[in-house]
């Protein structure tokens, strides 16, 4: 199918998006890649009086390392996430991820901001996001303010961003020392929504876990992160570690849910089995033998 | 309110302009306006890649790009892929060899992924070739000629006798 109607503005500036947003309240919609709105639009799922085009808006795309965290604008591609030497080395699991993110024909297209905005929970950047503790910046009438990715999935594709604001940039806590990082799915076909997955980070000093962070992709209604899992491995030596029992209390109390593919259970389960392998994984990169 | 705008790109090296509506997709601007019906519709939403182009010298799905988002780029499609002459280009001389399609209506989506692949990285592993062309559904052939066909392009246009 087509999209209905629709009126299109490509604003030079952010501050010129938000003021059209402002006009046209829910009639208008920021347009990043469109690689999750167009399909939207196609199918008639959604439709809009106007589309704000960011493209042309100046600022928003480009990878920076700024004291301790790398800032990324919004219109960055997931194709220049996945091939961002900034990223492999201060935060390598959202290039790691950004390889899970559809197709390279997608990847080419779709923005990091897009994907935050859209707040998918199958998708794997808003997982690595709540992850690792990212802070969103959100430009709106009022000026910016800045959103803990913990605050700002508020379920099935929402956010905590109001119809006339823009998101502008996120931003990641470096990581430095014995570190180790793992993103596991399982997904029918490759490019496929996972039917469940796994994001996981976590850095060893004398031999034991100092910090860890485990979140699930497609396990409920938000990116969920597996806190009572990283409060029983962080502090611990990876040889002490039952990581059976981690795995089954990272998924215990999960609310997943059945769909055409897959039911609840069987979705728990494998991530439960995910859990496993993405611990092992890190925990082996980590101590430098992965 | 949806008034049609004028949009002004480069398809094949030459300078395409129309006015259309905003909900126009670059596949159907190049289909309808430029006349280039080498660009195929599967699916129209994302999940096929039959459409695929190259925009600014990637790869992206025509139907997933409204044709007022490429106002000012570069548009490369199947028709600009082969030399003026008419012969193949090697990528399309790869799949004839290969038997790399069957009905043919992946196969301009198929040839300009490959294309694009081989561009940005001249010696892909299989493991490389298969993510490249995971976007991309056949419906009859099946997928192995393809492969040995991307793989015998880039033998091909490395000098590498295949």
């Amino acid at each position: 199918m087509k999209a209905a109607r629709f009126a299109y503005h490509s604003p030079a500036s952010v501050d010129e998006a938000i003021g059209l947003l402002s006009q046209f309240g829910d009639e208008g919609k920021v347009l990043a890649g469109g690689q999750s709105l167009i399909p939207l639009l196609a199918l008639r799922l959604a439709r809009f009086e106007n589309l704000v085009d960011l493209r042309r808006a100046a600022g928003l795309t480009g990878i920076t390392q700024e004291d301790g965290e790398v800032r990324i604008g919004a219109m960055t591609t997931h194709t220049a996430v996945h091939r961002s030497e900034i990223l492999a080395t201060a935060v390598p699991l959202l290039p790691r991820a950004a390889a899970f993110v559809g197709h390279p024909a997608i990847r080419n297209r779709g923005t990091i901001g897009g994907a935050l905005a859209h707040a998918d929970p199958a998708a794997e950047f808003p997982a690595v996001a709540l992850a690792l503790d990212a802070e969103l910046e959100v430009a709106g009438p009022a000026g910016l303010r800045r959103v803990p990715a913990r605050g700002f999935f508020i379920s099935t594709y929402t956010s905590a961003l109001e119809p006339d604001e823009v998101l502008v940039a996120a931003r990641f806590p470096a990581w430095t020392g014995d570190c180790g990082f793992a993103v596991k799915e399982y997904a029918r076909r490759r490019g496929d929504f996972a039917m469940a997955g796994v994001v996981c980070a976590l850095q060893l000093r004398d031999e034991r876990i100092e910090r860890s962070s485990i979140a699930f992709i497609g396990l409920g209604g938000t990116p969920v992160r597996a806190a009572a899992a990283e409060a029983l491995i962080t502090g611990t030596a990876p040889g002490d570690l039952d990581l059976a029992e981690v795995a089954r209390t990272a998924v215990d109390g999960l609310d997943a849910a059945d769909d055409m593919h897959v039911t609840a259970g069987q979705r728990t389960r494998m991530a439960q089995a995910l859990v496993r392998q993405a611990l092992d994984d890190a925990i082996a990169e980590a101590a430098g033998h992965g | 309110m949806a008034d049609e705008m004028q949009v002004e790109m480069t398809v094949n090296g030459e300078v395409r302009s129309a006015a259309i509506e905003p909900r126009r997709t670059l596949a159907d601007f190049l289909r309808e306006d430029c006349g280039l019906t080498g660009t195929h519709l599967g699916c129209e939403h994302g999940a096929c890649g039959a459409c695929t182009v190259l925009l600014d010298g990637q790869a992206v799905r025509s139907c997933l790009v409204f044709a007022v988002q490429a106002d000012g780029g570069g548009v490369r499609t199947i028709e600009g892929l082969s030399p003026s002459d008419g012969s193949l280009s090697g990528v399309q001389e790869a799949f004839r060899a290969e038997h790399a399609l069957q009905c043919g209506f992946c196969t301009p989506g198929f040839v300009v992924a490959v294309t694009a692949l081989l561009e940005a990285n001249p010696d892909p592993d299989d493991e490389e070739i298969r993510d490249a062309l995971s976007g991309n559904l056949c419906r009859c052939t099946g997928y192995q000629g393809i492969i040995a066909a991307a793989r015998r392009a880039a033998g091909s246009l490395r000098g590498v006798e295949a």
